[in-house]
């Protein structure tokens, strides 16, 4: 029997090298391994031995199984090989043909600028906050130093709410800056404050290629009990850098806004001229992009702190600049266009 | 604010360029819009004069003329026609730069031989110099110009426009402007003391000046001087008051315009014969009263405007305009000069319920110091009788009911360091602000009294010091630190992290983010409606329109959105997929509208994006109702959808999304009528969601339950069911049982192979159990009892 043996497993290598095909693959399996194959003819017919032989014969019997099983295995693996590795070896592609793309979409400039613009104060300790577009008149001026008749009420021209608040009196507008939300949030909050808010403004104003009756600004405030104008040029300095490149310039010069004293404008280096002037900065140099300063003492005390115990300093830089500057974008109105050949440029 | 650099000089020495000053004055708060320097390039050019004139030996239309310097004489050949022995004339010598009369080109001038006749400079006329085209003629100098002089010092000037903050009224002067020069470059203010010849007759006999409204006027001073000649300014004047923006018209006008830019004070001039009975009254107008102002207009006041009367009427509308009543003429004789202080806000308030805008007025809101009313007023006493040829009365009129010592301000001198965060001496403290004239007194150790010149009302605080102590020793020196105090706590407001998970999820589906005004008109809205029904609940409106496309607070995003798809279908020919995040303005009684934060996405075409494949299928309600579902899913939410009957949307392919029992938003195909109402002819379909809504579902903290241990076991189930039952509806009875982990659908028919009115629809089933692997036993007996209660709820029968 273990002669039988033998030859099934000679038998059964030489025909397995020759198989080509999946067909031949499983008449193999079936005449091999099979319920009615010759192995199991052998394996039927140990209950006629001796324990001795039966002992032997098994052991040899299911060790050629094992060893058919495993040449099957190999044969069936190096078959597939070789149908893969043809059909692979005929296949090909243009590869100039365009790929199948899902669309893509794009975040508004805007947007992404303002995202930037999270990120960088985040990282200094600011809270991002938002407040009311339709802002009472006291957050929007009283509380800001810009009482009634002030000419800087007359600069930030407003659009008001048809709509008297409790009182009867017409005081809602769009607010005309975040500076408002900066304001609430001292109100609101115990320092130390750093609150940074993005967001929509609005002015009376008839659009052209640099205006726009509502646009975005976000402003900061800091209160704490030794905050000093250093830090708020180092503040403001550090995002300049950090939005506009390490080499960029930027220049703290005195401006004067009603709810910060000392005041402050900054302003950027031009980048098509690099400060030697051009008509983009009208010959300056320098290329305005927001107001700061040292709050002024009477904002702190309406939102009731102490001048004399707390210190604080405050920005505002308008956001539809900042990209118009890096991307050398020429007319703001394009913003809200909605023009997809612009938004994808993005 | 324009301002000569020349007239400057009057007041203070400059020695630094136009340029360089500008800078300073732009650092220091004053920003500086432009200068326009004149002469800048006249090196090697200075004054001469023609002191022979002979004919060129080769040439009949050249001569030679022979040029005194003062120190040296210079012949050279020249063609000008208008050649004149005597004349003062600019002659540049060699290496000066020069406009080519031919070229246009800038040269550099060298020596030449001129039909053989050697040359050394040139006599230049006003092109040459870049004045004017004319390059025919010379240009001649008044006879009076300093032989040898340099032209550049002669005749260059630079007028700087400047940008004057409206807390800085001073500034709206050329002494202004002078002291902040000598303030920022270390020199002092000069200020040549005011002199004129007065008669014997005393101005009190003349006039009387009465105040009746002292909170509106608080000084008023007047001179009188008479025999006066109304003729044209001198030269010098002209190019002063034109270098500064003004039109020159005569002698008296220009004066007080002149000294109205040299003080900042405003002046008025009155014809005094045409004043009745010798007096001034001061008073607040009554209602509608009425006066005819020097613009031949009339114009009608109220009692919250001033106005200046004789003794019979209104003369003057106060701060704003003159009357034509008492209107300087050419016949004119005797002037009446006004130097008034009024208040502010009064101003104010006539100019803008007038629409009156002038120079006069521009000061006045801002706030002119009263003091400067007398030194203005001598001024332009003193420069009228010169240029008038009139005489004074003795003395002047003051009427001063308002007057007001300056306050002094107290500063601590460690207060500089812990605000600006640089150490600055106490003596540098007190030089720079003792530069701009604040009287400094040390009151103990580091503290200061501070006392501001009278020109200066804006200092009032602290801060205020702090601020010229800053502007003087320059912004520039304030050193960088960042912030080194410890952080706040924050509390981040979880709907910022909302939108932008939402954002992402939006553009990853290829949605084009937008942003659009949130003003819309009510015109729009209404397209919104399919029956277009008058909207009858008004959003939140703007009170002064700009137009009426931006009259009200939006309340959706829809029809911006329409709009811009519209927009760009115009050449897109593909998909179209946009969104907007932001707020809706919810309207409020009494109250700051409900702004809701919200994000509305639109979408319409195809399906792909277009290409080589030609796969042209068109978008439907299925792909907006899954972009809905994966944006939620991002968040981990499970939303559920309901029949919804939003007005604007097809009646039956529409959904409101909820999670759980509360609604967040909707989802659908556009009314076909909204469509074309916004110009777009093929379906578009909406998804809007109220975030403010969503972030307390999507703030909830999320669990981990384990990766199961045991394999699951699929079945699918194909049903035939009545058509008008759900999806839903079959999915919830499934999901019930035990054992069910899953349920997908994975097709859906209804044709031929169906009884009408019956569809198929089958499921994929996935069966698990955590706590073992499942038998097919098991499994068997719950498909069953699935089945059995389909078919009992439902009517559902197996398909076979
Ligand atoms: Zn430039």
């Amino acid at each position: 029997m273990i002669n039988q043996l033998e030859e099934i497993k000679s038998r059964a290598q030489s025909e397995l090298e020759h198989i080509k095909d999946t067909i031949g693959l499983e008449t193999w399996r079936v005449r091999y391994l099979g319920k009615k194959s010759d192995l199991t003819q052998v394996l039927r017919g140990l209950a006629e031995l001796s324990i001795d032989e039966k002992k032997s014969v098994g052991m040899a019997a299911n060790q050629l199984k094992l060893l058919l099983e495993d040449i099957f295995k190999q044969r069936e693996k190096a078959l597939q090989e070789t149908r893969i590795l043809s059909t692979a070896a005929k296949e090909s592609v243009d590869i100039t043909l365009p790929g199948r793309r899902p669309p893509i979409g794009h975040l508004h400039p805007i947007t992404q600028t303002i995202e930037e613009i999270c990120d960088i104060f985040s990282s200094m300790g600011f809270q991002i906050m938002a407040g009311p577009e339709v802002e009472l008149e006291y957050f929007n001026f009283d509380a800001l130093n810009i009482s009634a008749g002030h000419p800087s009420r007359d600069n930030m021209s407003s659009s008001w709410i048809d709509q008297s608040d409790n009182t009867g009196k017409k005081s809602m507008l769009l607010r005309t800056h975040c500076t408002s939300n900066s304001a609430r949030a001292i109100a609101k909050l115990k320092p130390p404050v750093r609150v940074l808010t993005p967001g929509k403004v609005y002015r009376y104003e008839a659009s052209d290629a640099t205006h726009t009756s509502m646009f975005h600004q976000f402003d900061g405030i800091v209160v704490d009990k030794h905050v000093t104008m250093a830090d708020l040029k180092g503040t403001l300095y550090e995002f300049v850098q950090r939005f506009f490149g390490e080499n960029r310039k930027a220049r703290f010069r005195c401006d004067f806004f009603p709810f910060v004293e000392p005041g402050v404008e900054l302003a950027i280096e031009c980048a098509v001229c690099k400060g030697r002037g051009c008509s983009l900065c009208h010959n300056t140099g320098w290329i305005e992009v927001g107001g700061a300063g040292m709050t002024h003492p009477e904002v702190l005390r309406q939102a009731g702190l102490d001048p004399g115990e707390y210190q604080s300093f405050a920005f505002g830089i308008g956001i539809e600049r900042l990209p118009m500057l890096r991307y050398g974008i020429d007319d703001i109105r394009l913003f809200y266009g909605g023009d997809l050949r612009f938004l994808r440029q993005f | 604010m324009k301002v000569s650099v020349k007239w400057l000089k009057d007041y203070v020495d400059i020695s630094i360029s136009a340029v360089d000053l500008a800078n300073r004055l732009t650092m220091a708060g004053n920003e500086v819009a432009s200068v326009k320097v004149q002469g800048a390039n006249w090196g090697n050019v200075f004054v001469g004069k023609l002191v022979a004139i002979n004919p060129h030996p080769n040439a009949d239309r050249l001569r030679l003329a022979t040029v005194d310097l003062g120190q040296e004489q210079h012949a050279v050949v020249c063609g000008a026609p208008n050649l004149t022995l005597g004349d003062n004339i600019c002659f540049a010598t060699l290496g000066a730069e020069l406009l080519d009369g031919h070229t246009g080109q800038m040269i550099k001038l060298k020596p030449a031989k001129i039909r053989g006749v050697e040359s050394k400079g040139m006599v230049c006329s006003e092109m040459e110099l870049g004045l004017s085209k004319n390059h025919e003629e010379i240009l001649v100098l008044a006879a009076d110009a300093p032989l040898g002089m340099p032209l550049s010092e002669y005749m260059g000037d630079a007028v700087i426009d400047l940008e004057v903050t409206p807390n800085r009224p001073d500034c709206l002067s050329v002494i202004g402007i002078a002291r902040e020069t000598a303030a920022l470059t270390g020199q002092k203010v000069h200020v040549a003391s005011v002199n004129y010849a007065e008669n014997e007759s005393l101005v009190e006999k003349k006039i009387a000046v009465e105040i009746q409204s002292p909170d509106l006027c608080s000084r008023y001073s007047a001179s009188l001087i008479t025999g006066i000649k109304i003729k044209p300014s001198p030269k010098w004047m002209h190019d002063r008051l034109i270098a500064c923006g003004m039109r020159p018209i005569n002698n008296i006008v220009d004066i007080s315009n002149y000294v109205m830019l040299e003080y900042g004070q405003p002046l008025h001039t009155f014809d005094y014969d045409k004043i009745v009975g010798q007096k001034i009254i001061v008073r607040r107008a009554s209602e509608n009263e009425t006066i005819t102002s020097l613009d031949g207009v009339e114009r009608k006041l109220n009692s919250r405007m001033l106005v200046i009367c004789d003794a019979a009427r209104a003369v003057a509308i106060a701060g704003v305009m003159g009357g034509a009543n008492s209107e300087v003429t050419d016949q004119t004789v005797n002037i009446l000069l006004e130097a008034a202080s009024f208040k502010p806000a009064c101003i104010y308030i006539t100019g803008n319920t007038l629409g009156l805008s002038s120079e006069s007025r521009y000061r006045f809101e801002r706030g002119i110091s009263a003091e400067m009313t007398v030194p203005a007023l001598k001024r332009a006493t003193q420069l009228i009788v010169e240029l008038g040829e009139g005489l004074a009365a003795k003395g002047y009129i003051d009427v001063y009911p308002g007057k007001q010592a300056m306050k002094s301000v107290e500063l601590a001198c460690s207060r500089v360091k812990s605000m600006l965060g640089i150490e600055i001496s106490l003596d540098g403290i007190i030089a720079a602000l003792q530069g701009l004239g604040i009287e400094c007194q040390i009151v103990s150790g580091d503290k200061i009294k501070a006392v501001p010149p009278y020109w200066r009302s804006d200092i009032k605080i602290e801060a205020d010091l702090i601020e010229e102590v800053a502007r003087v020793i320059g912004y520039d020196m304030i050193p960088l630190t960042l912030l080194a105090e410890p952080l706040p706590h924050l509390t981040p407001d979880p709907i910022f992290d909302l939108i932008k998970n939402i954002r992402r999820g939006l553009t990853a589906n290829g949605f084009n983010e937008v942003l659009n005004f949130s003003l819309v008109g009510l015109d729009t809205l209404q397209k919104l409606d399919p029956d277009r029904a008058p909207i009858t609940d008004l959003p939140v409106r703007v009170a002064n329109p700009m137009t009426a496309d931006m009259e009200y607070l939006r309340t959706t995003f829809r029809a911006n959105l329409l709009n811009i798809y519209a927009a760009n279908r115009r050449f897109e020919t593909g998909s179209i997929r946009l969104f907007e995040t932001g707020k809706i303005y919810l309207k409020c009684k009494n109250d700051l509208p409900d702004e809701r934060e919200t994000f509305c996405a639109v979408m319409g075409g195809l399906r792909y994006t277009e290409s080589w494949q030609n796969n042209d299928q068109k978008l439907d309600f299925y792909d907006i109702k899954g972009i809905a579902e994966g944006l939620l899913q991002r968040l981990g939410l499970n939303p559920v959808f309901v029949k919804a009957q939003d007005k604007g949307l097809h009646a039956n392919k529409q959904a409101d999304i909820y999670l759980s029992k509360t609604r967040i938003g909707v989802l659908g195909e556009f009314h076909p009528k909204v469509a074309l109402a916004f110009d777009i002819f093929e379906p578009v379909y909406l998804l809007e969601i109220d975030l403010k809504t969503l972030v307390s579902f999507s703030t909830v903290e999320k669990n981990y339950k384990p990766v199961p241990k045991f394999p699951a076991i699929v079945r699918d189930m194909a049903l035939i069911i009545d058509a008008g039952i759900t999806h839903q509806q079959v999915q919830t009875i499934i999901r019930g049982f035990p054992l069910v982990e899953q349920v997908d659908i994975f097709d859906v028919y209804s044709g031929e192979q169906v009884m009408a009115g019956k569809k198929s629809l089958a499921y994929r089933i996935s069966f698990r159990s955590a706590e073992h692997t499942l038998t097919d036993e098991e499994v068997n007996q719950v498909f069953l009892d699935i089945l059995n209660r389909l078919t009992s709820e439902l009517g559902a029968v197996l398909r076979s």
